[in-house]
């Protein structure tokens, strides 16, 4: 605590030095922050970790072992002409999107059952805690004995993988809905699926999609792991066969691409953000 | 206690503060000693809260001056309590943890009557126990200035008066100056040696309590203050 001068001599109104030991207080305002230094900064940040990458590319690392930015970016001339990048960018897209909404779908629903009533957590949240600690990775030559060498096993996977954070999202969301605005709401008539539609759903929506960034990460990265059955087609493959070759700027390039995939991931997620939680503006905290 | 010799608490000089179109607060001058009680009644929207925010520090004038005693303390409409620490470490919220704090913490909820809740977590009290936490939590830095935001308005009819009660007591002892916004005109007669009537963001009509306290509601003078007020706050009896 900072202790204020407290002697101050007694003095008729108006007399200035009545005022000593007074201050002005130092405001915190928010300030609508300009969008120029807004995007400016962002950028900077990007470019930062490009001329850090460059810097000990050039200067550190060993050539062979680092490829440089520019060897990067000229090296994707050579895989959309003879390795078809979009081809496998589609193939995998499409297993990612299928596990993310085979495996979303259920996390969610099976979520919505353990935060929603105590008998569903009873009844899932168990095996759902277990699968989300079971090393899926070491399963593929199970999965490949059981399902194949096609499709099949790596949309399982994805989607596997996929579930559990949606699950513990959801579930942690709707159970932690405000108690009061719920009994408020339940004492207008609101129930059942209603009450689930117009209250608890649109409040739990930042944890869902919380939730769901998470799952939407693992369906991409989860494709390293899924492609590598029978690994003939997708940029998880590629990049699984690159990293086997030690093919340096290839492995990079797929990086690059996962990372590309996540900057389309969040800028859908936040779209969603945009447009379901406007209410959410003057909650937060900033 | 005759204050007009006292020091100077608060001193506002042509507050001007407007939300866009909105003007909230129109050029006011404010001056406070330690140990008045002023309080500020007008309707919704009439700049009450803006001027407490402005005292308060948590917002700034477009223009004017502002000085206040660095020691302040706040008592929001809602308790504002933090859900995630016992009664007793909101109390001493923000202070440096001694033993001596705690004792504090101790005897500020002592007074307001909460001894036997200091060890709970506030998400267990009641509307008005939490409400008087969040007085203790004031209290506990012997504030030169008090400001008080509605700070019963939430409140049942009785623990209303049981918290007016408590609060004029605590203030003869301790002294600071307090601002009270409020809409209860009774509330402002029963506390205040000052009203100030704030309509539009300008100080439309001030007058000093001279009853004797400890004060309660009715008497003559008592009515006919309350009846004056109402009827420059524009409400019909």
């Amino acid at each position: 605590m900072t202790a204020s001068t407290t002697v101050v001599e007694s003095s008729r109104p108006g007399d200035e030095a009545a005022v000593t030991g007074l201050i002005t207080p130092r405001v915190r305002r928010q300030h609508q922050r300009p969008l120029v230094l807004t995007i400016s900064i962002r950028g900077l940040s990007v470019l930062g970790v490009f001329v850090a990458w460059w810097l000990i590319a050039r200067h550190v690392a060993n050539p062979s072992k680092l490829p440089t930015p520019l060897e990067v970016y000229h090296n994707y001339g050579y895989l959309f002409s003879h390795e078809d990048l979009w081809g496998n960018l589609g193939d995998s897209l499409q297993r990612s999107l299928k596990g993310l909404i085979i495996g979303g779908s259920i996390g969610f629903a099976l979520g919505a059952l353990s935060g929603l009533t105590a008998l569903g957590e009873e009844s899932v949240d168990i095996p759902m805690q277990l699968l989300r600690f079971t090393p899926f990775l070491a399963l593929i030559p199970l999965f490949i004995t059981w399902f194949g060498l096609g499709e099949k096993p790596k949309i399982i996977l994805l989607s596997i993988a996929c579930a559990t954070p949606i699950y513990l999202n959801t579930a942690n969301a709707m159970r932690h809905v405000d108690r009061k605005t719920l009994e408020a709401s339940r004492s207008f008539g609101l129930s059942g699926l209603r009450l689930i539609r117009e209250v608890t759903l649109p409040l739990s929506l930042p944890g869902i999609l919380t939730g769901l960034r998470f799952s939407m990460a693992i369906s991409v990265l989860g494709l390293v792991a899924a492609e590598q059955i029978n690994a003939n087609s997708g940029i998880g493959a590629m990049l699984f066969n690159a990293s086997g070759n030690f093919d340096t700027p290839t492995v990079f390039c797929c990086v690059v691409v996962y990372m590309l995939i996540g900057v389309c991931f969040d800028l859908i997620v936040a779209l969603i953000s945009a447009l379901a939680l406007r209410w959410r503006a003057g909650v937060a905290a900033r | 206690m005759n204050s007009s010799s006292s020091p100077l608490a608060v001193r506002l000089q042509g507050v001007r503060r407007s939300f866009g179109d909105f003007v909230a607060l129109g050029g006011v001058d404010l001056d406070m000693r330690e140990g008045e009680f002023v309080a500020l009644v007008g309707k919704s929207g009439s700049g009450k809260t803006t001027l407490l925010r402005i005292l308060a520090g948590l917002d700034s004038p477009d223009v004017g001056t502002v000085l206040v005693p660095q020691r302040r303390t706040v008592v929001f409409q809602e308790p504002r309590l933090i859900p995630s620490k016992k009664v007793w470490r909101n109390v001493v919220l923000g202070l440096p943890r001694s033993a001596e704090n705690r004792a504090a913490a101790r005897k500020a909820l002592e007074v307001v009557g909460l001894s036997h809740r200091e060890n709970v977590w506030p998400a267990t009290l009641s509307g008005g126990e939490a409400q008087r936490v969040a007085l203790a939590r004031a209290l506990v830095r012997q504030p030169k200035l008090l400001l008080l935001d509605e700070p019963f308005a939430a409140l049942d009819a009785l623990t209303r008066r049981q918290m007016q009660t408590l609060i004029g007591e605590l203030i003869e002892n301790f002294q600071p100056a307090t601002l009270i916004v409020t809409h209860d005109v009774e509330e402002a007669i029963l506390l205040a040696d000052r009203i100030i009537l704030l309509r539009e963001g300008h100080f439309a009509h001030e007058v000093t309590v001279d009853i004797p306290r400890p004060r309660r509601v009715g008497g003559a003078v008592f009515d006919e203050l309350r009846l004056s007020l109402l009827q420059e706050l524009g409400v019909d009896e």
